[in-house]
């Protein structure tokens, strides 16, 4: 991971001395355990701030919207995803973007280590290869870092950056899962009632802060339809009817477009799992249209193509 | 000031034993982190807890409350009008709230309740409700309750303030509401001498355990225009995604929105927590939003809490020091950084 700090800090500050773009959007180091904060650098002698580590978890992608500068920025295989989604979205142009590839091992899922060493004050995490190191007043322990990895990064079998113009470090295999949707499969297998049940359970702490949502690169709307007041489609309470809306309606507009990268659920001060609504959907599309989000730039998104050969015989 | 000693062991049964007089709210685990319950909700309390994830103001203020009622019925003879919904304000004790939680209720009264202005809703609940706090051995490092005239086992706001002796609580009185809670309470023993002198070296040692020291004292004397003009804000704003997370967890912030729901002909006006950080909170009728940008947003937040309240009440700053905005921000905006940058911004 030092490895890894240090030349993204060289990268930036050369593309930022030879004027290749005019600002670096990278991670800073956080002022508390397991945080990084995203950091805009422009000024070629601040690269050192930037910083890199498996607790890189909010998607850089969402910074790029609309902007109109040339753009440094890193990208980790979903990252990149979402970029190429943002790209073929018209949110940003690939011109404007000199996309700085990391082949990702994965994020640490830091509501899994508070549970490993249970929920006792972290005062320090340092990292070494495949293992880390928490510390705390009275405790040290050493954790393997691939069981702690995020649900998400479990599953990932896009770990290498699929669009960019240069790549830390060397690309690796990527990783072979087996039932990777065992989660889905297994709420599909409840009866109706029994869905609606846990998704009720699920989304019960939820206080409607949009976390989710906002942490999402896929929600760059200029007015999300919870936020529309004329008309008013959604109420603003807390009936678990207005935030079942939310999450259902949100969850469908990801539809084809999401690239499981997790940051809507590592957002979540409550810790809902949402990843559970989208899903579903990146499943069905697989298997529907054997799609996969940000993979191309050439090829437009199944749910925005008509195609004669269409398996719904409405649409043909 | 009463002084009285609870052996854990009957603590459950003394609180059982106050149910009749008050309907008791205690810190339960749910799931990964800690929330206030009410004690006859089946679950067993868990005190030793570092502090509650969404702070308890919705005990007092609730997220979403519905305020008025009224009919869209033409044929009925109170058709339009608005009838307060009945609340129910019987006495309630809040049984270990964290200090800081506290002090946010005393910061946030000035708004609540003031010459001017009251919200009866707020007034009525606050004043039905006895805050039994509980000192907090083990301050985390997020907790900067020092830096903004607090401290573990600081007092201010408390009823009733509990020292965490291992076997026992010691228990102090701090006000008629609060001994009348005690004298309720069952199972209470004279304190002694080597407890009393036992909760004071606690209260020593937990304050000496917090080492940050985020400074305020300058932010009085900034020049309003100038701090709102500074140079930082679109850097300290770039990573924030604005969310809720902050305001909604947050102990001291207060603002609501008010919403009018229908369903066929009953209407209710309904008062919901809102948030600076969201676009909607300022968009005018007219589609103009004074505060479209992102770091005006954040600049607002930052602004109202450590300069606006400063200036217009005198009583310091707008946090408690609680550390949870800190801890559960998902890009890491962390306030007591940017208080430093405002505490000691110069404008040339
Ligand atoms: S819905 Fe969640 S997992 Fe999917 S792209 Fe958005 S933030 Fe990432
Ligand atoms: S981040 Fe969590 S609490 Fe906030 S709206 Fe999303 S699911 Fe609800
Ligand atoms: S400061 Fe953090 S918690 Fe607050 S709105 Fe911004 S991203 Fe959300
Ligand atoms: S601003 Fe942050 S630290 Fe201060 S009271 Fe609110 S949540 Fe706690």
């Amino acid at each position: 991971m030092v490895t890894y700090t240090d030349e993204i800090r060289k990268t930036a500050k050369k593309l930022l001395e030879d004027k290749t773009v005019d600002v670096f959007i990278g991670y800073k180091k956080g002022t508390v355990p397991m945080m990084n904060e995203p950091v805009l650098v422009s000024d070629a002698d601040k690269a050192d701030t930037l910083y890199w580590d498996s607790f890189c978890g909010l998607n850089l992608c969402n910074y790029l919207t609309k902007r109109t500068d040339r753009i440094g920025i890193l990208a980790t295989g979903c990252n990149s995803r979402n970029i190429v989604t943002h790209i073929i979205e018209n949110q940003i142009k690939r011109d404007q973007l000199y996309i700085v590839g990391i082949p990702c091992t994965g994020m640490i899922d830091h509501r899994a280590v508070l549970r490993a060493v249970k929920e006792r004050e972290i005062l320090e995490v340092t990292e070494n290869g495949d293992s880390f190191t928490v510390k705390g007043n009275d405790f040290n322990e050493t954790f393997d870092k691939k069981e702690y990895l995020q649900a998400n990064c479990k599953t990932c079998t896009h770990r290498n950056p699929v669009e960019y113009d240069e790549v830390i470090g060397t690309p690796f295999e990527e990783q072979e899962v087996s039932e990777a949707y065992r989660d889905v499969e297994k709420i599909k297998g409840m009866a109706s009632d029994k869905k609606w049940d846990f998704f009720t359970q699920m989304i019960s702490n939820c206080i409607r802060c949009y976390a989710c949502r906002n942490a999402c690169p896929l929600c760059y709307c200029p007015t999300c339809f919870v936020d529309e007041s004329g008309p008013q489609w959604v109420g603003k309470s807390i009936d678990p009817t207005d935030t079942m809306t939310f999450h259902i309606l949100r969850a469908y507009h990801c539809a084809g477009r999401c690239t499981d990268c997790g940051a809507c659920e590592r957002a979540c001060p409550v810790g809902i799992p949402v990843r559970q609504f989208t899903r579903k959907l990146n499943k069905d599309v697989f298997d529907l249209f054997k799609w996969e989000a940000g993979l191309s730039l050439d090829e437009r998104p199944p749910l925005d193509v008509y195609r004669p050969d269409d398996y719904n015989d409405f649409i043909r | 000031m009463t002084l009285k000693l609870f052996a854990k062991e009957q603590w459950l049964t003394t609180l059982e034993g106050l149910k009749e007089s008050y309907k008791i709210f205690v810190p339960v685990r749910d799931g990964d982190f800690h929330t206030f319950m009410p004690l006859d909700e089946g679950k067993k309390p868990d005190f030793d807890y570092p502090n509650t994830r969404l702070s308890p103001k919705s005990l007092i203020y609730p997220q979403s409350e519905r305020i008025f009622e009224y009919s869209l019925d033409e044929s009925a003879p109170d058709a339009h009008i608005l009838k307060e919904t009945e609340k129910d304000y019987s006495p309630r004790a809040i049984v270990g709230i964290r200090p800081c939680d506290a002090h946010a209720f005393k910061i946030v009264e000035l708004n609540f309740d003031s010459p001017e202005y009251k919200d009866p809703w707020w007034v009525q609940r606050y004043e039905s409700t006895v805050l039994i706090g509980l000192g907090c051995n083990d301050p985390v490092s997020t907790c900067f309750c020092t830096s903004v005239g607090g401290g573990p086992f600081d007092e201010d706001g408390l009823d009733v303030i509990l020292y965490d002796l291992g076997e026992s609580y010691l228990a102090k009185g701090l006000t008629d509401k609060g001994e009348d809670f005690l004298a309720k309470a069952k199972g209470r023993t004279k304190a002694d001498d080597a407890s009393i002198k036992r909760a004071e070296e606690l209260a020593k040692s937990a304050s000496d355990k917090i080492s940050v020291n985020v400074p305020v004292d300058r932010l009085k004397d900034k020049v309003i225009n100038e701090l709102f003009a500074a140079s930082f804000w679109e850097e300290v704003a770039f990573s924030c995604i604005n969310c809720g997370t902050c305001t909604y967890l947050c102990p001291t912030c207060w603002c609501f929105d008010i919403q009018d729901e229908v369903i066929g002909k009953e209407g209710d006006r309904i008062k919901n927590w809102d948030s600076c950080m969201f676009p909607l909170f300022t968009l005018h009728g007219s589609g103009h939003n004074p505060r479209d940008n992102k770091f005006q947003r954040v600049r607002q937040r930052f602004m109202h809490k450590l300069k606006y309240y400063v200036d217009k009440y005198d009583n310091g700053v707008q946090c408690s020091g609680c550390g949870r905005c800190v801890r559960y921000c998902p890009v890491n905006i962390d306030i007591r950084e940017v208080c430093k940058l405002m505490n000691s911004y110069r404008s040339d």
